[in-house]
């Protein structure tokens, strides 16, 4: 088995943090793993994207040339990837901002309003945590708690209740859809 | 029982110098030989030869050496002196390497004040190529690159290193000398230990420059070339101090 | 010890750290200041760790030189423009016998080029570099366990050989993020007598490359040329992957290597036999070891980021004993793995 996944944005929606914590669980769960940020000159509100390959045997490249997964937080990035997409793959949208939708019929669109989920949480800045919550109910690549130990490792347990604010954002994303 | 007055410094191999007559090359090792001695620190002494004339000096000083590429003295000095910190590491450096080439090297070297120490031997002409223009040749000044003599518009100036050197913070210690008389040469030595001891007290990085004579590639006799330094370079590049913050750096060293 | 998820370029640092590397110069470039910055972070926190940011890479090499030479374990890092700026001082370790560690994150060239991942730079490393009779160990990781491994082994190698050792990776490599688990450094083994560190009450030394005479330049050019061949007879490294019943043979190194597993999975899926044939050490070049393989195999092709620079080394390895195709994305284009596919079907079904 190998899956991979883009997960794309504008700088500061923490689409690096999404990839990064994904592939730390998934290292953490006994996969091979490889995480591959897109980099380029330093520019502040740029788009961002990273890929995160995760297998049982060896990877072989760490790029995506036909990724299972799109998680778009915007809509260039939806433009960007969709036809990378491998036929049946699933496209996640943060419909808050992201009002296009795929020109394609044979991918699964998952469109989810994580922006106003967050604002409605008080916090605008936990959208991509809520999108990480609906992308493992609906991917399940590794099981929500291994997830959320995971994410709070790399972040730093410091403060406990960035951790709370966390596992309630998570939580919301991961009640928001129906496993299937 | 006869007292011996004057003898060849341990610091000196037994090996005849290469240096032309009148050369100040001569001059300036054996000065530094005897600043070795005094202080007692050959032991404890890591030179670095330049490319250039003085590129042979490991074939006449008896410390330990290694030789940098043409300008990176400096920047050699900087890692030895930052793994091995207790030892007395010095660059010996020409114009070219100092102020052209390895201008980069020196400035940031002095610029984050390595406790190091730079002798900078300054005779206005590439001596080991055969008499080209260097940075510190004069206006005028006739070398086998600037046949018609140095010109402002097409070559610059001359550059200035003490001037260049000693407003920058990082920097303790810069004299400019020479080795014209004996009164002169006795100053360079004076020069060449307080640098040294510069150095040996922690205070930060120092530089002596010293106008040298270069009597081969001026077609100069000897005696003219030390009158050409007192009477023309000399004005150009005035001897003197630069910058002494000796006591001021050492109250503050002492205050931490 | 625990397995942790580190980009290419942390991990090089930390592998040096661990190593005994003790003194690092280096000058921002991308796409490797993370390494330069984890060494700032790190040097201060180890005890005797010296980090500079130099002036120039020119001032950085040579800074590493003067610590290597002080007895330091010592490197610097930078990227394809940058290392073209530390060749003087390269040449003058190799020509002073000072061990050091100097690591290339190629990107795309030549000139400034750009900052994406390239192999462009392999005849820059291959052959010494810089001015001079002299050849540098090359090693090439194609996985971030690997740059862990062979950091550590590239500082054995330079101290035993007392050369500088080059680790050639790419932007794609310094970037990416894999688990890595950090094995035990080995102790060092370095002779006092190579160290300069004042000459106390004994005997003054001297360490130079300048040597005028022409007889003892010969023979100092003769030393290092029986020390290169030494070197050639017991450091390569290469990896052999699926050649057992292997058709056609893909040679590539580093980040193409990679991508050419990837493809061989494919075209495996599809019934045809291809095997990769990968270069760990770029110099030494696995010469023989290639050669042997075109006993039971006639069709290879090289596959580099790059217009065809390891090309030249697999002619003259296989000697014209077998068909050799050529697929290079120069200039920082990553081909996928299902393009590098289609070109190997092609050549495969080419086999006459």
């Amino acid at each position: 088995m190998i899956v991979k996944t883009i997960f794309s944005g504008f700088g500061g929606q923490g689409v690096l943090m999404m990839g990064l914590s994904l592939a730390h669980s998934a290292m953490n769960s006994g996969y091979h793993v490889t995480y591959l940020p897109a980099y380029g000159a330093e520019v502040r509100g740029g788009t961002a994207n990273c890929t995160v390959a995760i297998a049982d045997e060896e990877i072989a490249s760490p790029v995506a040339s036909e990724p299972d997964y799109l998680v778009a937080m915007n809509s260039p990035s939806l433009f960007t990837f969709q036809n990378k997409l491998s036929a049946g793959g699933t496209i996640f949208l943060n419909s808050s901002i992201v009002e296009d939708r795929p020109n394609r019929l044979d991918v699964k669109v998952c469109a989810i309003p994580c922006g106003d989920i967050a604002q409605e949480l008080g916090n605008s800045r936990v959208a991509n945590i809520i999108m990480m919550g609906i992308f493992i109910k609906k991917t399940n690549i590794v099981p929500a708690e291994m997830y959320l130990k995971n994410l709070e490792l790399i972040m730093g347990s410091k403060k406990k209740t960035v951790a709370e604010v966390n596992r309630k954002a998570f939580a919301a994303g991961f009640d928001y859809v129906s496993d299937n | 029982m006869a007292k011996k007055v004057f003898g060849r410094p341990k610091s000196l191999k037994e090996n005849i110098f290469h240096y032309c007559p009148g050369c100040g090359h001569s001059i300036a090792h054996r000065l530094i030989a005897e600043v070795i001695d005094e202080l007692g620190i050959r032991g404890i002494t890591i030179g670095v030869p330049p490319a250039g004339c003085a590129v042979l000096a490991y074939n006449y000083f008896d410390f330990d050496m290694i030789e940098a590429p043409h300008g990176r003295g400096p920047a050699m000095a900087t890692g030895i002196k930052r793994t091995l910190s207790d030892r007395v590491v010095f660059s010996y450096q020409g114009d070219g390497d100092l102020a052209a080439i390895g201008i980069a090297e020196s400035f940031h070297a002095a610029n984050r004040g390595e406790n190091i120490s730079v002798i900078f031997i300054n005779n206005a002409v590439y001596g080991m190529t055969g008499g080209q223009m260097a940075p510190t040749t004069m206006l005028e000044q006739k070398t086998t690159t600037t046949p018609a003599g140095r010109h402002k518009t097409l070559d610059g100036y001359p550059v200035k290193v003490c001037e260049l050197f000693s407003p920058l913070k990082g920097v303790t210690y810069v004299e400019r000398c020479t080795v014209t008389s004996p009164a002169n040469i006795n100053k360079t030595r004076k020069a060449i230990k307080k640098a040294f001891q510069c150095q040996l007290d922690s205070l930060g990085f120092s530089l002596v420059e010293i106008l040298s004579p270069c009597p081969t590639n001026w077609k100069m006799m000897p005696i003219d070339s030390c009158k050409w330094i007192d009477e023309v370079m000399s004005k150009e590049f005035p001897l003197g101090m630069f910058k002494d913050n000796i006591t001021q750096e050492k109250k503050i060293a002492e205050a931490v | 010890m625990n397995k942790v998820l580190m980009s290419g370029n942390n991990i090089i640092g930390e592998a040096a750290i661990r190593a005994g590397c003790r003194f690092y110069a280096g000058y921002p470039i991308t796409p490797q200041n993370e390494l330069t910055e984890y060494m700032a972070n790190h040097m201060r926190n180890t005890p005797d760790g010296v980090f500079i940011q130099s002036e120039s890479e020119i001032a950085a090499i040579n800074m590493i030189a003067g610590a290597s030479a002080a007895g330091a374990r010592v490197m610097t890092s930078s990227s394809s423009p940058g290392i073209s700026l530390k060749q003087e001082g390269i040449s003058s370790m190799a020509a002073c016998e000072l061990p050091g560690i100097i690591v290339n994150i190629m990107r795309g060239g030549p000139g400034l080029g750009n900052i994406r991942p390239s192999q462009g730079d392999y005849f820059q490393a291959t052959r010494g570099g810089g001015h001079g009779d002299y050849r540098t160990i090359v090693f090439a990781p194609a996985t971030c366990q690997e740059l862990a491994d062979l950091t550590m082994d590239a500082f054995d190698l330079a101290d035993k050989y007392r050369s500088p050792v080059m680790i050639l990776a790419d932007g794609m490599m310094g970037q990416m993020m894999e688990p890595v688990v950090f094995k035990k450094p080995k102790a060092r083994i370095y002779s006092e007598k190579f160290i300069l560190q004042g000459a106390g009450t004994g005997k003054s030394k001297f360490i130079r490359g300048l040597i005028l005479d022409a007889i003892d330049m010969e023979e100092h050019n003769w030393k290092l040329a029986r020390k290169y061949k030494i070197i050639a007879e017991n450091e390569i490294r290469y990896e052999e992957h699926q050649i057992e019943d292997a058709q056609m043979v893909i040679v590539a190194y580093g980040t193409a290597a990679r991508i050419a597993k990837g493809a061989i999975k494919r075209l495996r899926d599809n019934g045809l036999k291809v095997g990769l044939f990968r270069p760990i050490t770029l110099w030494p070049f696995p010469e023989l070891n290639l050669r042997a393989l075109s006993a039971k195999v006639k069709n290879f092709l090289v596959f580099e980021m790059s217009t065809g620079q390891m090309l030249d080394d697999v002619r003259l390895s296989l000697q014209g004993y077998a068909k050799i195709d050529f697929h290079g994305r120069p200039g920082g284009a990553v081909p996928t793995p299902s393009e590098l596919a289609n070109v190997i079907a092609r050549n495969y079904d080419k086999n006459d």
